[in-house]
């Protein structure tokens, strides 16, 4: 399978980027790793007209440590996330999470901030930011803007990122708790999660159990009424809609993610 | 577009359609047809090279995100004068192969792996694997293999 035709542009610079999108508008798409979305153009279920390939933009791939936060670029590949000895000691819960997204081949060339414009809720990442409470940072024709992950995830495949607009950083606060754990559940190891589960502290969220990644807020009021990680994981099915398909059907998500949280806050309870 | 990609050392030009897999310029334009095409949707692996000394599915690559770039094929290991590269030299020995459909790509994921780790465990050698699948079921001679071919230092030589 080759792609629809489309008409290929390499951005040099943040600005050429931005100026790209803005001339194409919605014809556009920026392409970063490519690795969420090559697979769906190849399948015909994005069909662009232009890409913007903005995966030769140096500035944009970078961990450090800003101002009491951790900032991370937003062409950091998952497998220079798993890497960093700086997400080890500051946010191990990012880098553990980025180094079981789907393969070595896989992680060598996707990019954290492709991943989440992506917005698949299938996805690790997703979550992950959600349970460490990012901030993410856009740049756009009317300059840049910062956006919860609360309020960044809106649907299937869909984002608050308006067209033109950029994802450029992720910015984490430094976790206050220090219990983490990532759990997920796959058939094969290069297959998106049945279930996924992202914890850091109290904050629980849930991969695949709906059309975007979700916070398990039924298990957060539980553990702050002092429930233990069992009795609190009996709620992480509430207020979710998880997708019925070949791999799974909606029951079996349900009782999936009560187990996997279960682990989870046990895994993270003895990390803490 | 026209687009220039080191391949195994030599500089290959071509002008292509913008939406040309890096799998289509390797087999199609610079005529190395040792890497295969086996699912087409990066779930197996056959299809891995390595992009600037890391593995990637060439199937989910755009040959113009290799424009400038250095590509390895599997063609590109064994020395100017036919000698196996030493991975290939383990999978030989351990016969870390059946039908072979796969071997390219495990080869070229085996060397990437190396690269980031030299001295692996049986268990980062499975996992480091797990992005290529073998329908033979060879993975317990492959998993020898690239383990001989470490403890013969094969990330130090080319």
């Amino acid at each position: 399978m080759i792609p629809a035709s489309f008409s290929y542009k390499r951005a040099w610079s943040a600005d050429e980027a931005l100026d790209l999108a803005a001339q194409h508008g919605d014809d556009a798409k920026f392409l970063a790793g490519g690795h969420s979305l090559l697979p769906l153009m190849k399948l015909r279920l994005a069909v662009p007209e232009i890409l913007v390939d903005i995966g030769r933009l140096p500035e944009f791939s970078y961990i450090r440590d800003d101002d009491g936060h951790i900032a991370v670029g937003t062409l950091t590949t998952y497998h220079d996330l798993a890497r960093s000895s700086l997400l080890a000691s500051e946010l191990p819960l990012l880098a553990h999470a980025a180094g079981q997204v789907g393969d070595p081949q896989v992680r060598h060339r996707g990019t954290i901030g492709g991943s989440l414009a992506h917005a698949d809720p299938a996805a690790d990442l997703p979550a992950v930011i959600l349970a460490l409470d990012a901030t993410l940072v856009a740049r756009g024709p009317a300059g840049r803007r910062d956006i919860g992950a609360g309020e960044f995830f809106r649907g299937l495949f869909e984002t608050a990122l308006e067209p033109g607009e950029l994802l450029t950083e992720i910015r984490f606060p430094k976790p206050q708790a220090a219990g983490w754990s990532f759990q997920k559940f796959t058939k094969r190891a290069i297959d998106w999660a049945i279930v996924g589960v992202a914890v850091q502290g109290d904050r629980v969220a849930l991969v695949n159990m709906g059309q975007r990644p979700l916070r398990a807020s039924g298990v957060e009021r539980a553990l702050s009424g002092g429930a233990g990680p069992r009795d609190a994981a009996a709620h992480a099915a509430e207020g979710t809609r998880p997708p019925h398909d070949i791999n799974a059907d909606s029951g079996y998500r349900e009782h999936l993610a009560r187990v996997l949280v279960a682990r989870a806050l046990e895994e993270s309870r003895s990390r803490a | 577009m026209k687009l220039t990609v080191m391949v195994n050392g030599r500089q290959v030009a071509a002008e292509v359609e913008d939406r040309t897999l890096l799998v289509h310029f390797v087999r199609d334009v610079a005529g190395l047809t040792a890497t295969n095409i086996g699912c087409d949707t990066s779930s197996c692996g056959a299809c891995t090279v390595l992009l600037d000394g890391q593995s990637v599915k060439s199937c989910t690559v755009l040959a113009a995100q290799a424009d400038g770039c250095e590509v390895v094929t599997v063609e590109g290991l064994a020395g100017p004068d036919g000698e196996l590269h030493p991975m290939q030299s383990a999978f030989h020995a351990e016969h870390g192969l059946q039908c072979g459909f796969c071997t390219p790509g495990m080869v070229m994921a085996a060397v990437s792996l190396l690269r980031e780790n030299p001295a692996p465990t049986e268990e980062q050698v499975r996992s480091g694997l797990e992005g290529n699948l073998c329908r033979c079921t060879g993975y317990h001679n492959i998993v020898r293999a690239v383990l001989a071919a470490a403890e013969a230092g094969a990330e130090v030589t080319r």
